[in-house]
């Protein structure tokens, strides 16, 4: 019996994983957490780097969340999401701050800015309040990829477009002959950003508008 | 070149909130649909980020660096801005009932505005004084303003003209907004 009942929560583990990659992504689908997809994605060590503070702020405080959420009283539940976000968030930049300082300097402050990242209050509450620990982490992980894919899906683009090039960890990955000795710089400033989200926008719109039809 | 004018000119029309910091999307996006809205929700939010300023900037210069705990100020400021932006909506709904119905539901949002804490942010990150941290403060409500006007006049306009299918609503709005980003561009040689 016990063995059955830990497959279905492995089961249901993964689908909640899934689930926040594709089917919900944070980013394309929902349309949440825009500010720092536009604002930090100008290479992908930057896209990088914001994706992992994300999974390790949203894996943090949903665990949290999910463990205190039958003694947080429900009036003053968003006030406490936030301080156990906040907290979460505080520990991240410390961290980077301390271990990976051009990553802590090129975010600037759109790594404290993960605290009002919609994304992530957003699974407090919808989520994260109302099931139990694994399940939450499943879900934390799972849109943390999701925002991340985004994130290094943009930061591509535009580094790819706006360089010529492709870096990552300082390595140079490749770099295409006529593009990076004249790049289209345009992409790695911010007019650049609005213009490749919102094309992708427009074709995730019309693959879901090809795909009813 | 840290003059009062530099800084309210920088953040008005150099390091625009919506424009170059991409601060403040979700009620940009949101709001600037109607010209009206846009008047409204660009008050409000100066008017808070004036407030949440001057009481963060007095947290930081005179609690946080005197006992030497700045790293707590993001937990500090989150808390600050979002008991302000209450204690802002009981203030005006009891003095001025007009001006409380003409901003109406766009107070509360605003706790979750980035722009906010990314000013009081911004304003502890460059050490500003408290006059230079309220004067920043009024420069990005305003420069916010002024590009969520600009924009809702556009897309106003923009609702009658003939966009493709998958181009309709936010994406076109993303696409007026990257012309609009690359016009300000245009200001950066300006100081």
């Amino acid at each position: 019996m016990i063995e059955t009942k830990e497959k279905f929560t492995a089961k249901k583990f993964w689908k909640e994983l899934a689930k926040g990659i594709v089917l919900t992504n944070p980013v394309f689908v929902l349309i949440l957490g825009l500010c720092p997809t536009l604002a930090v994605t100008t290479s992908i060590n930057n896209a990088l780097g914001m994706g992992a503070g994300v999974i390790f702020v949203l894996l943090g405080s949903n665990i949290i969340i999910s463990l205190i959420r039958k003694i947080t009283p429900n009036m003053v539940r968003i006030p406490v999401f936030i301080v156990v976000i906040a907290a979460f968030v505080t520990i991240l930049s410390l961290l980077f701050e301390a271990y990976i300082p051009p990553l802590y300097e090129s975010l600037g402050i759109y790594l404290p800015l993960i605290v009002v990242n919609c994304i992530i209050l957003g699974r407090a509450e919808v989520f994260a309040s109302k099931n139990p620990v694994l399940l939450s982490m499943a879900d934390g992980i799972g849109v943390g990829l999701g925002f991340t894919v985004s994130l290094i899906i943009i930061s591509f683009l535009r580094e790819v477009l706006g360089t010529g090039s492709l870096e990552i960890f300082g390595k140079k990955l490749f770099a295409i002959p006529v593009l990076s000795q004249s790049p289209l710089t345009i992409f790695i400033m911010p007019p650049g950003a609005f213009i490749v989200i919102a094309l992708l926008m427009a074709l995730f719109r019309l693959l879901g508008v090809l795909k009813n039809e | 070149m840290n003059s009062l004018f530099t800084i309210f000119l920088g953040m008005v029309l150099i390091d625009n909130f919506i424009l170059s910091k991409f601060l403040g999307l979700c009620p940009f996006f949101g709001v600037s649909k109607k010209l009206s809205n846009a008047v409204s929700m660009g008050t409000a939010v100066t008017l808070v980020m004036v407030i949440a300023s001057i009481a963060t900037s007095v947290i930081y210069n005179y609690i946080l660096i005197p006992y030497k705990v700045e790293f707590m100020n993001i937990i500090i400021y989150i808390l600050v801005i979002a008991a302000l932006v209450q204690i802002v909506e009981i203030v005006i709904k009891r003095t001025n009932i007009v001006l409380y119905n003409a901003l109406g539901i766009y107070l509360p949002l605003i706790t979750t505005n980035c722009a906010v804490l990314g000013v009081t942010l911004i304003n502890a990150q460059n050490n500003y004084s408290l006059v230079q941290s309220i004067i920043s403060a009024l420069g990005g409500g305003l420069g916010f303003t002024l590009i969520l006007i600009i924009m809702s006049a556009i897309r106003e306009k923009n609702e009658l003209a003939d966009t493709p299918k998958s181009m309709q609503g936010l994406p076109i709005a993303f696409i007026i907004a990257s012309l609009l980003s690359l016009a300000f561009m245009g200001f950066n040689g300006l100081l």
